[in-house]
């Protein structure tokens, strides 16, 4: 029975979050956001998804003749779903650490922007150039013109638990 | 839909440049993917953090601006509840002193500037009139260099920027004529630098780039008088390619309590307040609307169902000094005693009003399920009036009837209909539910919908309402289905980073194109999470005050929820009661993480509420004030008193006399019915009076009010605003 109740108010506690951070952007009050928004809506849920992931989510969320707004009582489902199921868990500082360690072959303990650039631009899910240049003004050691990965993954995600 | 390729794998065949990439594709591909992935979460949560920033900007912003239009009531206690007979009578016809009842003539000899002598040691620029391109140039470049113009040449501009527009109507009438680009700009503040980034990008006023200054061009930022120096020397030189609207802010009023009244008085010891009274004038004169091609109207604020522009275009505009200051009545005794001055609804009324700002599309106006709805049916369906009727009660109770010689009932209507009018146009904001409110947050003008737009726009044959007025995080922003839209030029204007300010180029297509800039070298320099950092502080440090004012208050309602005196609660019990006592309609909850340090705060998700009111941010303890509830109730009227203060000092010396001070603080604290004993008031005073010479410097008194930032682990503290 403690389970039970436990279980109810996890999800009242989860909903109240989902709706929190949907209210933010619900700028006309009448529960829908948006679709623009709901990436940032869900990652600032503590959620990871990849682009891909996320316009699937999308794909879901949006009615059948697209408005360009999703509406909350189709949100908090899908929303809750997500998060009590753990979908897209955080990705930690030591695996984001080994990424970068992954991409600097000489193990130099550092990247050169244009290295890192190209990566980043040209692999995966790749960077706009507003999104690489943001990513460099923070990253890159002006002195060293490099980017010292392990510095640079400790004061992002000491950022993060803020 | 057969093709077999879904969106998802469409995204992740990208060509890949090898070149000297030895990592092995797969690996390099994913470890790519993982820091894409972690890099737009990140920055994700970082918008996030930046949305809720700019909420409790704005929701303090319009809070404090509803505290004003509760002063404004106050007045009209004041004009209510004191006979002639009464001693406090003088205090009162001293504060509204009748200075506006010089006749123009009479202040044409009274501004007089030939009598001021620039002496030889002065190193700042000299105007020669008649003004030349060069001359107003060379203002602009003394401007740059942090340089001041001499009192003599301000009163000399001023006198003829005066002269000027009193033979301008009040809805200014401009056509591109073939292939003339009108450059429009809006709220200024004060922000110098954001003018002259304007000027630099889209070149100087001239008969080839004509201008439209749409309002508030003073008070917030620093430079207010600098700006209003420059705008209305371009005036001068071009006076068919320059106009100026006034804004809400061109008003005496709303300058004491915004900042501008202090710039001048402080850049001007000796002739500031001839300059302020000066301006006074001019911004009465200022006109209230522009037309470009009959198709577009600009104007500050806004419209209401009621806007007519025949009306507007016949009034006499310089008749309004103020929006907010109660006109010259007789017989205030006579009328009743017992229209309360705050009537219950009143509080009901202004109550968890938060506005929210879009950054994609239209303003909304946000209505809390919690609170009273408040749309034109629910109060008439309430008070049994119409929203007209609301309006003329309330300004009738706040003292704003006219006495006249003629016929009192008719003078009194038609009066009434011209002030509505204008306060419309100078303080309305767009909302995105049809109808038009009355405007509670900011106490004046109305919200519109857009079946208002569409129906006013329609009736005069116009296609778009160009306003300004709201801060937009993009500098503009459309709403109404395009036909209404805002533009704001000061950059930055919450905090450094907090938006970027914009204006329009007009052709004759009358398509508008924007240009968006963002002023300060330190704004580019910082990186987004820097700079949302810090204005992120910055919005903090306001609410921390906020929590503050109300203390009490607070810890009485986190008593409620600990009937056991344990002295803790629940998070949610806390985000409910700060809720109920601030009414800022902010989402506590998230917020949380930022108001609560982990000291307080246990696992368990409760909270040791007194230790957190106590960490909240601390008075300066200079000022050695023993009584601190009564402090703390100073500080929470602190705005208030201020602009008090300044009305009652009339020849504005910075000093108050004793009397005076315990005379406003007894009629406030009576008006708010707060009990403060006379002791408790002279004792204060006392000590307040630091230099022990009978009389209380304002500057001073407002120190003791500046909080200082309880030590915490900031890595980052903010650079002074310079």
């Amino acid at each position: 029975m403690a389970d039970k109740f436990n279980a109810e108010s996890i999800i009242t506690e989860t909903q109240k979050r989902i709706s929190n951070a949907f209210d933010v952007f619900d700028h006309e009050c009448n529960k829908t956001v948006d679709v623009r928004e709901i990436g940032t809506i869900i990652r600032s849920l503590g959620c990871f998804p990849s682009e891909a992931e996320l316009h699937d989510i999308i794909a879901e969320l949006e009615d059948e003749e697209p408005t360009g707004f999703v509406r909350y009582e189709k949100f908090l489902p899908t929303m809750t779903k997500i998060l009590l199921e753990r979908k897209f868990r955080p990705i930690t500082e030591d695996l984001l650490l080994q990424a970068f360690k992954v991409l600097d072959q000489q193990k130099n303990g550092h990247l050169e922007p244009e290295e890192l650039t190209k990566y980043l631009t040209q692999e995966g899910e790749s960077f706009t150039q507003e999104e690489i240049d943001e990513m460099l003004s923070a990253a890159v050691d002006p002195d060293k013109n490099a980017i010292l990965y392990k510095d640079f993954v400790s004061m992002m995600t000491f950022d993060d638990t803020r | 839909m057969g093709c077999g390729v879904t969106k998802s794998t469409q995204l992740q065949l990208k060509p890949c440049n090898r070149g000297n990439i030895s990592v092995p594709a797969a690996t390099a591909m994913r470890a790519a993917l993982l820091i894409q992935r972690w890099y737009r979460q990140y920055v994700a949560r970082l918008e996030m953090r930046r949305r809720c920033t700019w909420n409790i900007f704005q929701s303090i912003e319009y809070s404090g601006q509803q505290d004003h239009i509760k002063l404004y009531n106050f007045f009209g206690y004041l004009m209510d509840h004191f006979s002639s007979a009464n001693s406090q009578r003088n205090l009162v016809s001293h504060m509204f002193g009748d200075s506006d009842l010089f006749l123009d003539m009479e202040w044409e000899r009274h501004v007089c500037y030939k009598e001021i002598e620039v002496p030889d040691i002065y190193t700042g620029p000299h105007l020669f009139f008649p003004l030349t391109i060069s001359n107003v140039t060379e203002l602009v470049d003394a401007f740059k260099n942090k340089q001041k113009l001499h009192a003599r040449y301000v009163l000399q501009l001023l006198g003829k920027t005066w002269t000027l527009l009193r033979l301008m109507p009040n809805i200014s009438h401009v056509c591109t004529c073939k292939h003339k680009e009108i450059t429009i700009c809006g709220d200024l503040h004060g922000h110098l630098e954001d003018l002259l980034l304007i000027f630099y990008k889209n070149g100087f006023p001239s008969a080839e780039t004509p201008y439209v200054f749409n309002g508030d061009f003073v008070d917030r930022g620093k430079e207010s008088i600098e700006i209003l120096l420059v705008l209305f020397a371009f005036l001068l030189l071009y006076p068919h390619d320059v106009h100026l609207n006034r804004g809400n802010h061109e008003d005496h009023i709303v300058n004491l309590r915004y900042g501008f009244t202090k710039e001048v008085l402080g850049k001007y010891q000796v002739h500031g307040k001839m300059i302020l009274k000066l301006l006074q004038k001019i911004f009465s004169w200022l006109p209230l609307a522009t037309v470009i091609d009959q198709k577009v109207l600009i104007l500050h604020g806004g419209i209401s169902d009621k806007t007519d522009l025949n009306v507007i275009a016949k009034l006499e505009r310089h008749r309004f000094v103020s929006a907010l200051r109660p006109l010259k009545r007789r017989g205030a005794s006579a009328r009743q005693k017992d229209a309360a001055l705050e009537p219950d609804g009143d509080d009901e009324l202004s109550a968890g009003r938060r506005r929210v700002q879009s950054l994609t599309h239209g303003t909304p106006l946000r209505f809390r399920p919690e609170f009273p709805r408040h749309s034109v049916h629910s109060e008439s369906g309430r008070t049994g009036r119409s929203v007209e009727q609301e309006l003329r009660e309330r300004r009738r109770l706040a003292g704003l009837s006219l006495s006249s010689d003629s016929d009192p009932a008719q003078v009194l209507e038609t009066d009434a209909d011209e002030w509505k009018q204008i306060v419309d146009v100078l303080w309305s904001d767009p909302m995105s539910q049809n109808g038009c409110v009355p405007n509670e947050v900011r106490g004046g003008g109305c919200y519109w919908g857009p079946d208002v737009s569409q129906e006013v726009l329609d009736r005069h044959k116009l296609q778009l309402l160009i306003r300004s007025h709201e801060c937009k995080q993009e500098g503009y922003e459309f709403c109404h289905n395009g036909r209404v839209l805002t533009i704001f030029s000061a950059s930055n204007y919450y905090d450094v980073g907090s938006n970027r300010g914009a204006y329009i180029r007009l052709g004759p297509d009358l398509i508008p194109h924007f240009k968006q800039f963002q002023s300060s070298r330190s704004t580019r320099e910082l990186t987004l999470r820097q700079s949302v950092g810090r204005t992120e502080l910055s919005a903090l440090q306001a609410l921390r005050m906020q929590l503050f004012t109300h203390k009490s208050a607070l810890i009485h309602e986190f008593q409620e929820y600990d009937p056991q005196c344990t002295g803790v609660i629940s998070v949610k019990h806390w985000a409910a009661a700060v809720e109920k006592v601030l009414r800022l309609g902010l989402p506590w909850r998230v917020l949380r993480s930022q108001l609560v340090t982990s000291s307080t705060q246990d696992g368990q998700g409760t909270l040791d509420y007194h230790h957190w009111v106590n960490q909240l941010s601390v008075i300066q303890p200079s000022t050695e004030i023993a009584n601190t509830s009564l402090l703390e109730t100073l500080y929470k009227h602190h705005s208030n008193l201020e602009s008090i203060f300044r009305m009652i000092d009339t020849d504005h010396s910075g000093l108050i006399s004793f009397e005076e001070f315990r005379q406003t603080w007894k009629l406030l604290s009576s008006h708010l019915q707060m009990d403060i004993s006379d002791k408790a008031i002279s004792d204060l005073a006392e000590s307040i009076d630091f230099n022990k010479d009978g009389s209380i410097d304002i500057n001073e008194f407002m120190e003791a009010f500046r909080l200082v930032e309880h030590s915490r682990a900031e890595t980052e503290a903010p650079p002074s605003p310079e």
